[in-house]
């Protein structure tokens, strides 16, 4: 068990996907703006992300021992295949659930995130239940870092922001910053 | 495009039949699967080569210059040395074991890895099991900041300080340090990393000690 | 579509329409491993060889792939040629493919390689295709070094591993760790959108009647 949470809380927190690691960033750089959406996003890529464990867990223990030169070509393919048609389930099942996560669902399918999962869920060796709880933490690390870039961004639209680094470039230096924070969270899972 | 009466790429309207969809993508799928295994083909022996050799080198650096080595199989709780019928290598955890000129032990490499201060730490460690002692260790992952936790593998006395010293591992401040071969000096500004190696080895010896002790009994000296 | 020359296909992609600096396209990568030169070489490389494959292939068979599945015919194409790029990488020079890690995969999901299939070789011609993946390629390699070059100089003091400094020199660690790459980018934007302003100022400058801009320059 305490694999497990450590696997969670490296992911979410010491390993970030997006302040360490860099994966997820045209949301995080586009969606960003509001805290509302923000938070829609984040719910959104934590149940993406587990679809996804899922199915590249499925494909490395049936499929990939077989064809291990198939793995990039399978993964992209089944994850984007399969989001798909978990959405369309979602609309028939559940349309307010759909009307929440509806329109970011293709958007996620083809962010970094999602094929960086399931790369380093391979690469690490991660079994059913790890994959699922790496997912989980990534999926919380990702909504967290949104979160805090959309509420620092609704501050910074008020204050009065030099003329030249107004847009991008206010926001990776704000982002810089974040990271330079969750940095402190290194050494929080050694145990001794 | 600027006649109004051509719209570039105007979307087709259902009179694409959808086998003609299922062929189109058959089609790209099937020549980036030649495409692929080709290269698959060409590519693996350099691939495979370069792995084993880096592995070799490691071993022969932990071991300190073994004449040979035998890998043998963690297998249901015991080590064996001839892989059983259906398993294959990749699923089974290994440890090598190396032998001198004459053809007696000099004792195990171990890989083993465990959460340092930025993520896993995987290292190889040379054992000898008769005298319980630490022949070598040898980094061979590890994310840890530059300038500080890298000095794990990068500060040779730190790493020197491995050969020789019996297990279990004890991890000391420097200025602690009271010669006893138990006792690792900490790198200063390290003390995590540098904790994160002991607790592995020692973990490692108390999780293999009881298979190299079955092994070394049904297999004689 | 306005026409263009072969010469402004192949060139607007190195300055004018740099993928990372200008489009902020394929971040990830230009974030991820340029802490040292010889990564950002290397990505830059990689990435080249798959956006020109990408566009050859693309471009080539444009005629015979439907509308409705040239998305999901481009992203199998890309994702073949990372393949390649990657054992080739893993075969060729290990090292570089240890550093690299999980981010060679990820040029798959790299925007601007598919955005150059969608918005330029499923169009024109094969030559004119191939001009334009070179020059995006070369624009990014060059955004690539020019993250590197600063990251590594001043995270490490060296420049492709030969030390500039000498012994006194303490580096600055944390531009080779993940907020540098945050920091440098945000830095570069700032100068580059500098620039601009100082060139937009001049050319409003010789606009001004002869005497004015003399008066303002003395």
């Amino acid at each position: 068990m305490g694999d497990l949470i450590w696997i969670l809380l490296s992911a979410m927190v010491v390993n970030n996907f997006t302040l360490a690691l860099f994966l997820g960033l045209c949301p995080f750089m586009g969606v960003s703006a509001r805290v509302e959406t923000a938070l829609r996003m984040g719910a959104a890529n934590v149940f993406v992300l587990t679809v996804t464990s899922l199915s590249a867990w499925f494909l490395n223990t049936f499929v990939l021992p077989y064809a291990p030169y198939l793995r990039l070509i399978s993964f992209i393919v089944v994850i984007a295949s399969l989001v798909q048609i978990v959405e369309i389930v979602i609309k028939k099942v559940s349309p307010a659930l759909f009307r929440q996560l509806g329109i970011f669902l293709p958007l996620i399918t083809t962010n970094c995130a999602i094929l960086g999962l399931a790369i380093f869920q391979t690469n690490r060796g991660y079994g059913l239940l790890e994959g699922l709880f790496f997912a989980v933490g990534a999926g919380l690390g990702l909504t967290l870092a949104l979160v805090l870039m959309a509420s620092i961004r609704e501050n910074t639209e008020l204050s009065s922001v030099p003329e030249l680094a107004k847009g991008m470039a206010l926001v990776l230096i704000i982002a810089g910053s974040l990271s330079l924070a969750f940095m402190g969270f290194a050494g929080l899972l050694s145990s001794s | 495009m600027t006649d109004s009466t051509t719209i570039p790429q105007a979307p087709p309207q259902d009179d694409v039949p959808s086998r003609k969809l299922m062929v189109t993508l058959a089609g790209a799928g099937a020549v980036a699967g030649l495409m692929i295994v080709f290269v698959y083909g060409w590519t693996q022996p350099t691939i495979k080569a370069y792995k084993a050799r880096m592995l070799a080198a490691a071993v022969q650096e932990v071991l300190r210059m073994p004449a040979s080595y035998d890998t043998l199989y963690v297998h249901q709780g015991r080590l064996v040395d001839q892989l059983p019928d259906g398993v294959s290598a990749a699923d089974l955890e290994a440890v090598y074991l190396g032998y001198d000129a004459d053809g007696s032990r000099i004792g195990f490499a171990i890989a083993a890895g465990e959460p340092g201060f930025q993520d896993i730490i995987g290292l190889i460690f040379g054992y000898d099991h008769n005298d319980g002692k630490v022949l070598g260790m040898k980094v061979l992952e590890s994310k840890e900041t530059p300038g500080l936790g890298d000095k794990i593998e990068k500060d040779a006395d730190f790493v020197g300080q491995f050969e020789g010293a019996l297990i279990p591992l004890l991890g000391v401040k420097a200025r602690n340090a009271s010669g006893d071969p138990h006792e690792i000096d900490m790198i200063t500004g390290a003390t995590i990393s540098s904790r994160t190696i002991i607790r592995t080895i020692n973990n490692a010896i108390e999780r293999f000690g009881p298979m190299f002790d079955a092994y070394y009994e049904g297999t004689g000296p | 579509m306005r026409q263009t020359t072969p010469q402004m296909d192949f060139l607007r992609g190195i300055w004018r329409e740099n993928p990372v600096l200008i489009q902020m396209l394929g971040l990830c990568p230009a974030l991820a491993v340029t802490n040292t030169v010889a990564n950002s070489i290397a990505m830059g490389v990689a990435t080249f060889f798959v956006l020109l494959g990408s566009s050859l292939l693309v471009s080539t068979f444009k005629r015979w792939v439907p509308h409705e599945v040239r998305i999901s015919t481009y992203v199998l194409i890309i994702a073949t040629f990372v393949t390649i790029a990657d054992m080739l990488l893993e075969a060729v020079v290990p090292t570089v493919h240890k550093a690299l890690g999980a981010f060679v995969g990820l040029i798959v999901v790299n925007c601007m390689i598919l955005s150059r299939q969608e918005a330029f070789a499923s169009k024109q011609p094969i030559g004119r295709s191939l001009l334009d993946a070179a020059g995006t390629g070369f624009g990014f390699i060059l955004a690539l070094l020019m993250m590197g070059a600063v990251r590594e100089v001043l995270g490490n003091g060296t420049f492709l591993g030969i030390s500039l400094f000498g012994p006194n020199f303490e580096p600055w660690v944390i531009m080779i760790l993940p907020p540098g790459g945050f920091l440098t980018l945000g830095l570069w934007l700032l100068v580059l959108s500098w620039i601009q302003r100082r060139r937009a100022e001049s050319a409003k400058v010789a606009d001004w009647p002869a005497g004015v801009a003399q008066r303002r320059a003395a």
